[in-house]
């Protein structure tokens, strides 16, 4: 490390959001993914929507190179109908950590 | 609950549409397939999916056909599959019968098959329990399918089953595992409508923007080059890769698993890229100013080191893919879509030009680098025999291979491959693939001559299916190319390892022939004939199985050869 603001800053980070079908093994689906390629996720939120078949998952990761090619990875699971990346839902994460601290 | 009169009852009945079907999930699941237009399953029975199997006993119309070992059903599901470019069903018990399946689902995965395997589970109340042969098929299998499925109610079976078909068969196809608790398969259901069949989706429609700047990149280039893989063969679309080949003067290459999609005699072509391929191949890759790589993706074994392959290209990368547009090398026009939709409006855009410099330049390297097959005209070398294997078999012969030097001698030599007629493992590379998936063929295709090119190594990993060919007297020859080692294993020990020939020799006592007569099939060693070319004939026009070893000189290399991580322009040997 070069010098102390370098070290300080942390690592980019950004947010995917992902529509997915409601069932027992979509976690697992979509988790496996990061998983079997050593790709850390940060924080996890999962929130079921009105409709009883769609959930909405927020993955707070790292904004790595290859990043771009994961969320297509993502894209092509079956049970994950869309996939955006959204950067401002970082602070969604950080709201969540300030409340349950 | 409110009581109606038996008249109110009647009436009711009467009104109400006839059920489709009323029975058991297992029935249910016969039913399915019957509707899908699945004629042949293959499988071994076991108590967690007894009931499927005697719901096939009961219906009578699906030909199941019992492999010895679960690997041996995938892998015949595939060899129908990959002949008839439709999904093939393969079926296994709980436990170690799905374990037993996995490497054919991922060899499958791998070369985008596809396959819908069924396979039995303890019933629901014991789930994670530990139950006798209860494995946690559902996530042994997540990374290895293209989707999968764990049915927990017999009404899911309607939807399940037709979305496998249509999940395997659409856009890239892949395999599909479908894991049905026993219980739900015992379970009783009511249809009032049959589900449509699942089908291929149709491919999404092409934004016209990317095929016009497709067609001035190629239309501006001074040394255009064309990268086929399997996807031309998924597609259907070989005629469309010779046409836009003729049509744009490229130069082109294919994988090995695009081998035959275009004729051996095509002035156009080069052969083989990567590995094995062959040098003019690689070098003119090498020299290529835009690549158009249609339904291929930039494997290890086709590029060699990355970084050096075509260095000084622009990429035009077409795949139905679009994960894999980007994935390796990234493209300045990257096509998502069906390579034949995509193909066929390349053509109507483009203009054709000449390029007389790198005309000559191509025959200048073809001159240079002919592709040298020392002995090919004498059945004792490996090209030589594979020259006499193809003459022998007839031009319409169906070719499958195991994994080693005997499949990359084939893939150099056999002069007739054609798409949908040459069937090898490529992408997962699995010795073991070629007697089932030569089961698989002769099931697809019962008026053709299957032969499996096979090692001696290769071939004892699942040669318990010789008792299937034996039993449904097929017409397929495995031939055992017998360098007395695992060659290709010897190659590299011999290359880059010193020398330190280890663990890859002792097959030199096993009687092949012998093997073949236990299981009740015909065999010859052509070290016994003095005329190997006759008797190789002789033996390929006997209907049936028929085994014939071949001895291989044990000293013989694979060449040329691209070390592993090397650049492609770095090959050993002519
Ligand atoms: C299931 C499996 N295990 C190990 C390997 C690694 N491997 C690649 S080629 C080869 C040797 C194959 O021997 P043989 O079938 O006799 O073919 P040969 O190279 O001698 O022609 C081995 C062990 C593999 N490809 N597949
Ligand atoms: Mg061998």
């Amino acid at each position: 490390m070069r010098n102390e603001e370098s070290s300080a800053r942390a690592p980019a980070r950004t947010v995917l959001q992902l529509e997915v079908s409601d069932h027992p093994g979509v976690m697992s689906h979509v988790v496996g993914l990061f998983a079997r390629r050593g790709f850390n996720l940060d924080g996890i939120l999962v929130l079921p929507r009105d409709t009883s078949a769609a959930s909405r998952i927020w993955l707070l990761v790292r904004d790595e190179p290859r990043l771009p090619h994961l969320l297509k990875e993502l894209a092509r699971l079956e049970d994950v109908a869309t996939v955006v990346r959204r950067d401002a839902e970082v602070a969604l994460f950080t709201r969540i950590a300030e409340t349950v601290a | 609950m409110s009581f109606r009169s038996p008249a109110t009852e009647a009436a009711a009945a009467a009104t109400a549409p006839q059920p489709v079907f009323h029975g058991s999930g297992a029935e249910l699941v016969v039913r399915l397939l019957e509707r899908q237009g699945v004629a042949t399953v293959a499988g071994i029975p076991g108590g967690a999916i007894l009931p499927i199997y005697d719901a096939l006993a009961r219906r009578g119309s699906i030909r199941h056909v019992l492999s010895r070992h679960e690997q041996g059903a995938g892998f015949i599901a595939q060899g129908m599959a990959r002949v008839t470019g439709q999904p093939a069903v393969c079926l296994a018990s709980s436990g170690p019968g799905v374990t037993n399946l996995l490497t054919a689902i991922a060899d499958a995965r791998l070369d985008s098959i596809p396959l819908v395997a069924i396979t039995g589970q303890v019933p629901r109340a014991l789930i994670g329990s530990d139950a006798f042969q209860e494995v946690d098929a559902y996530g042994l299998t997540m990374p290895i399918t293209k989707h999968n499925f764990l049915v927990t109610a017999v009404a899911e079976l309607a939807t399940v089953l037709p979305r496998a078909f249509a999940i395997a068969a659409s856009g890239r196809p892949g395999p599909v595992l479908i894991d049905i608790p026993k219980d739900v398969q015992n379970e009783t259901l009511t249809l009032a409508a049959w589900p449509e069949p699942g089908r291929a989706a149709a491919p999404p429609p092409v934004e016209a923007s990317l095929i016009n700047a497709a067609a001035r990149l190629l239309e501006e280039a001074a040394r255009p080059m064309l990268y086929l893989g399997g996807g031309i063969v998924h597609a259907d679309a070989s005629r469309l890769a010779a046409a836009i080949a003729e049509r744009c003067d490229l130069p082109a290459v294919t994988s090995l698993m695009a081998l035959g999609t275009l004729p051996a005699a095509h002035p156009l072509w080069l052969g083989m890229l990567g590995m094995h391929g062959t040098r003019c191949a690689n070098l003119a890759l090498e020299e290529c100013d835009l690549l158009l790589a249609a339904g291929c993706r930039f494997d290890d074994r086709a590029t060699g080191k990355v970084a050096a392959f075509c260095p000084g290209a622009k990429v035009i990368h077409i795949d139905i893919d679009a994960a894999e547009l980007g994935k390796i090398r990234q493209p300045e026009v990257a096509i998502g879509g069906d390579v034949a939709m995509v193909l066929r409006q390349l053509l109507a855009a483009v203009r054709p030009v000449a390029r007389p410099a790198w005309r000559a330049r191509i025959a200048a390297l073809r001159a240079l680098h002919p592709a040298h097959f020392p002995g090919a005209d004498d059945p004792h070398t490996p090209h030589g025999l594979i020259k006499a294997i193809a003459a022998a078999a007839g031009p319409e012969a169906i070719v499958t291979t195991d994994v080693g030097q005997h499949q990359m001698w084939a893939a150099q030599a056999y002069p007739t491959l054609a798409p949908r007629r040459w069937l090898t493992s490529g992408g997962f590379g699995t010795m073991g693939f070629g007697l089932p998936a030569a089961i698989g063929a002769a099931f697809a295709a019962p008026d053709r001559t299957i032969v499996c090119i096979s090692g001696d190594g290769s071939i004892l990993m699942n040669i318990q299916e010789l008792a299937t060919a034996a039993e449904e007297r097929l017409n397929l020859k495995v031939i055992v190319l017998d360098n007395g080692a695992l060659g290709l294993v010897r190659q590299q020990q011999t290359l880059f390892y010193g020398g330190r020939i280890y663990a890859s020799r002792g097959n030199a006592a096993i009687d092949f022939g012998a093997i073949a007569r236990g299981f009740g099939i015909a065999a010859i060693d052509l070290a016994d004939s003095v005329d190997p070319g006759a008797a190789l004939a002789t033996a390929i026009a006997t209907p049936g199985p028929f085994l014939i070893r071949v001895p291989i000189d044990g000293a013989t290399d694979v060449l040329p050869m691209v070390p592993p991580g090397a650049a492609n322009r770095d090959m050993i040997g002519e």
